[in-house]
């Protein structure tokens, strides 16, 4: 097995998988723990399917390079919903269910209408479930992955305070002079590129459990913010390079085993929490 | 120059107002409650004296060299925070985020000053535990502590006994009470109980039907504050 491992590790297409892998990895669980606390657990959710649209767009208008315009819609979607004024027509929930269900069933339909390709329930498994194509990942596209990566991790750290002060209490942080209006969008900009660059990894069904998993588990093996998002990356991080090294030892999808790396690890940290929790009581 | 004067103003949603012609101040050191039923507009009132909303009518002026983001603010317990990860370090240094501006990481003087207002609070110990394990005081405590560190005049507070046990909630007045008195921080407080508004209160601003502010002496002696009491005696 190790052998095979070491092997295959040799393979420049299996270190791109492993460094992109990581670095999304990385990104998705920094910003899930404020996403999971501020109740917005579903917004990679409706955002990946927006961003499903827009690739079908993008197929449509035969555009070779889709990233732009993908980029850019899910961007101003997420601005949308994380706009959490008062005075929107259709609230929270409702607005991402609607948005993220409606923005599916136009990417499907524009895929079968005008499909350039043979084989279009096959694509749209693969956009769906994530493909085998971060094994076919280029040098330049790891490249803008790993610069898009660490600009999301350098404002992480940059604006940590800050969105610590935002998702414990808005109205305070707002009251008290920080821009809230200003950081929302931020958070909700950094959001939407993670969503399109993990689109490529685990497929835009399975990209919310990259984001909650991690940050849910820390949640229940620590009691400060700072843990919980130090726990969460690395979680995320050795689920993400577990996940990857299995299914090429394997065979199985690379996103679904990911995720379900994540799943096994949520349930052994619910275990310990609870465990802790008794030993203290 | 009063703390914080309100001239003529309206309040209200989508330009009903429930508020109309208001008009108060407050100055330096003073104690205000600020009662009146439920829907009577007590919490939008708060809203626009933290510039959360703008008013339909009229302005709210700071002056004494206090600005509008420097009002340190208690407010109610969001259900996010019931089970929110975080140390009670973090949650009172977060009082100091609005002094940062820009600026990414908090300096030496605010981590002392955040140091300061968990000795005055009395949550030293707590430093390191989690806010969801604290009990209801506890938890006020820290946001109280937190609220300092965004002030050193002018404190509002959003009905700051509410579920807290007798004994916890006369403790908390005694604390707010010493913070006007020793401190010299001016209170302003929205409050259901109006046995306690009218006990620590300088200065009552009561809004609803019949809209009185003044010291808590003619309050007392004013139509509204005999309807007050009068039902607060049959409850």
């Amino acid at each position: 097995m190790l052998d095979k491992l070491v092997f295959y590790l040799h393979y420049p297409f299996v270190q791109y998988a492993l460094v992109v892998g990581v670095l999304i990895a990385l990104c998705s669980s920094l910003l899930g723990v404020t996403l999971v606390l501020r109740r917005f657990s579903f917004i990679g959710d409706g955002l990946s399917h927006v961003a499903f649209g827009a690739m079908a767009v993008a197929a449509v208008l035969n555009i070779t390079n889709d990233m732009p315009l993908i980029l850019t819609i899910t961007i101003l979607c997420a601005i949308l919903l994380l706009r959490t004024g008062q005075n929107t027509v259709v609230k929270g929930d409702a607005a991402i269910a609607m948005l993220s269900v409606g923005a599916l069933a136009i990417g499907y339909l524009l895929m079968n209408l005008f499909s350039t390709s043979g084989n279009v329930s096959g694509d749209v498994c693969t956009t769906l479930f994530g493909s085998t194509s971060i094994l076919t990942l280029t040098a330049g596209e790891v490249r803008l992955c790993a610069i898009l990566s660490i600009a999301v991790v350098v404002i992480f750290l940059l604006f940590y305070n800050k969105i610590f002060a935002i998702t414990f209490d808005e109205t305070f942080a707002q009251a008290t002079g920080t821009k809230t209006a200003a950081y929302n969008l931020l958070i909700a900009v950094v959001i939407a590129v993670i969503i399109v660059l993990a689109m490529d990894l685990v497929g835009s069904l399975l990209i919310s459990a990259l984001v909650i998993f991690p940050a849910l588990s820390a949640m229940r093996l620590f009691g400060s913010f700072r843990a919980v998002t130090l726990c969460a990356a690395v979680l995320s991080v050795i689920c993400a390079f577990c996940g990857i090294v299995l299914s090429i030892l394997v065979g199985t999808p690379v996103g679904s085993t990911i995720v379900a790396a994540d799943i096994v690890v949520f349930g052994l940290s619910v275990l310990i929490g609870r465990l802790c929790k008794g030993a203290r009581a | 120059m009063a703390l914080l004067t309100c001239q003529d103003l309206a309040l209200g949603y989508e330009g009903n107002a429930i508020v109309d012609s208001l008009n108060f101040s407050v100055e330096a050191g003073q104690y205000l409650c600020i009662i009146g039923e439920n829907g009577s507009g007590k919490t939008t009132l708060m809203k626009t004296l933290l510039g959360l909303r703008a008013p339909i009518r009229g302005q709210v002026v700071t002056g004494d060299g206090l600005t509008q983001d420097q009002i340190g603010y208690l407010p109610q317990q969001t259900i996010v925070q019931k089970d929110f990860p975080a140390s009670v370090w973090e949650v009172v240094l977060s009082g100091c985020q609005g002094r940062c501006g820009l600026r990414p990481f908090y300096r030496r003087e605010e981590k002392a000053l955040a140091v300061r207002a968990m000795q005055r609070m009395d949550i030293t110990s707590l430093k390191d535990r989690c806010y969801r394990d604290l009990s209801g005081g506890q938890q006020q405590r820290v946001l109280l502590a937190r609220a300092l560190c965004a002030t050193r005049k002018l404190l509002l507070l959003d009905e700051p006994v509410s579920g807290l046990d007798p004994k916890v909630t006369a403790e908390m007045y005694q604390l707010i009470e010493t913070l006007n008195a020793q401190d010299g921080i001016t209170i302003i407080m929205i409050s259901h109980d109006i046995a306690a508004a009218v006990h620590y209160a300088t200065h009552i601003l009561h809004i609803g039907e019949h809209v009185f502010f003044g010291t808590k002496a003619d309050y007392l002696r004013s139509e509204a504050g005999q309807l007050l009491q009068g039902g607060a005696s049959h409850a």
